[in-house]
């Protein structure tokens, strides 16, 4: 499997981004060294691991750096070939995974984050409306990859439901802040029903941050950039 | 062997779609490409690409499968002759880290420099470009390709750089890639079309390319 030190991740509790090499090394049973880096400042061996992006997660295996979460989560599969498989068989089916995750990573959570982002009540609806949009289009694609099935993986978690399922914790946050429901079990039945299972699975519970827990933490960023925002803004 | 009914959407202006034929060429995929007026998007495309209604689309066996980097990877899979990405996890890992930096930040810096934006913001997102640029030319330093001895996904990706990025500067009398600053970048740039003639064939023809550039700076500088 893996020896003592041969792996570490450099990560931190309540990112969604270094959760999903948490839960692939955790589907494939590999023992890492869970480097919480606290992000202010930024850790020596942060920098210099991953000095294009200066961003967490990255997985130092024999000490050589891999950024990217599922870049990492991809190196994982392929390394450890023996466990279960995290990206399907089928090229057609992987590139399908992949787009979805490519949509997931470069439209979909911007979409979530514009949310807190937003400014007026009516920016705000604008904002839930696209996160919805986009859950119906991930519930179509939920649907055609599971099969009937549990999870996008089929049977177990695959790389799709690790895409889609980190940012599980921040959904709930922004549910409960904005008091809204995004996650519909009359409009997105399947992918309702594949949260709660994607949450209980072995490899993802230790690794999930709770939803108050993330609350607390989105609070006091929050603070922090809306005190930045006001020192920036001039004095009138 | 599956080669048969393999169609490519494309835009003889889009790095995107370039990318897909040069993969294709290069493994001897024969295939039909149709052409996609980007004004006026066909029903086929927006039937195949719901979600983005972006070129390329690969049809593979009736199956769309759309994004650059996915149906590169899609085409490797498929068609292992003539590799593209390395077979070692690591090595792939980097190849992959490399190509998504092309598109995610890269590119986006040198439009915005060029293109997109003017005075303070203008300023900055050239100090972003330059130090992007220093990435890439760190990477490729003591190499022949970005793949090392062959060409490979990264190279294919950054197409972009070695073709693109000129008609850019052209276009605009804005310089961000130059020789003095990036030597080995420069200099897989320039041999870039001539390294392979499928590279050379695949390639837009130059001029035709900074008109197309040109014709969108002057309509933005027009709306300005």
């Amino acid at each position: 499997m893996a020896e003592k030190g041969e792996v570490k991740l450099l990560g931190a509790w309540p990112s969604p981004f270094v959760m999903r090499p948490r839960i692939a090394l955790n589907l494939k049973s590999i023992e890492y060294d869970f480097i919480e880096e606290t992000m202010q400042p930024k850790s020596d061996l942060l920098l210099k691991s991953n000095p294009v992006y200066k961003k967490i997660p990255v997985l130092l295996h024999h000490d050589k750096p891999i950024c990217e979460s599922l870049i990492i989560v991809q190196y994982i599969d392929e390394v450890w070939s023996s466990g279960p498989s995290i990206l399907p068989s089928d090229p057609y089916d992987r590139a399908i995974q992949r787009f979805w995750a490519a949509y997931i990573d470069d439209k979909w959570f911007p979409s979530l984050s514009g949310i807190a982002k937003a400014q007026g009540e009516e920016a705000k609806a604008a904002a839930i409306e696209q996160v919805r949009e986009g859950l119906a289009l991930l519930e179509e694609a939920f649907g055609k990859c599971s099969q009937g099935k549990d999870f996008f993986g089929g049977e177990n978690i695959g790389y799709l439901d690790i895409a889609l399922g980190c940012y599980l914790g921040w959904l709930r946050v922004s549910e409960k802040m904005n008091s809204v429901k995004l996650l519909d079990e009359a409009k997105t039945p399947g992918l309702t029903a594949w949260a709660d299972k994607f949450c209980a699975h072995d490899a993802v519970k230790g690794v999930m941050p709770e939803t108050d827990k993330l609350m607390e933490f989105a609070k006091i960023i929050m603070a922090r950039f809306q005190a930045a925002a006001a020192a920036a803004t001039p004095a009138k | 062997m599956c080669s048969e009914r393999v169609k490519l959407y494309g835009a003889w202006a889009s790095p995107f779609s370039r990318r897909v034929e040069i993969a294709l060429n290069l493994k001897g995929i024969p295939y039909d490409y149709i052409e996609e007026d980007l004004r006026n998007k066909s029903p086929d495309l927006l039937r195949y690409n719901p979600v983005h209604k972006k070129v390329p689309v690969l049809v593979h066996n009736d199956r769309p499968i759309v994004e650059s980097q996915v149906i590169l990877e899609y085409v490797d899979e498929t068609w292992p002759s003539h590799s593209i990405i390395p077979q070692d996890p690591h090595d792939r890992a980097m190849a992959r880290f490399w190509a998504k930096f092309i598109d995610d930040k890269c590119v986006i810096s040198i439009c915005t420099a060029l293109f997109w934006s003017r005075g303070e913001e203008q300023r900055k997102a050239f100090e972003e470009a330059k130090e992007n640029l220093e990435f890439l030319e760190k990477e490729l330093e003591g190499k022949k390709f970005f793949g090392g001895e062959r060409f490979g996904f990264v190279d294919i990706v950054a197409n972009v750089i070695a073709i693109w990025v000129a008609a850019f500067q052209e276009a605009t009398g804005k310089e961000v890639l130059t020789e003095k600053k990036y030597p080995c970048l420069f200099k897989w740039a320039q041999e870039y079309t001539s390294c392979n003639i499928i590279l050379k064939e695949t390639s837009p023809p130059r001029d035709r390319l900074v008109a197309f550039y040109k014709a969108h700076v002057e309509a933005a500088d027009a709306s300005d």
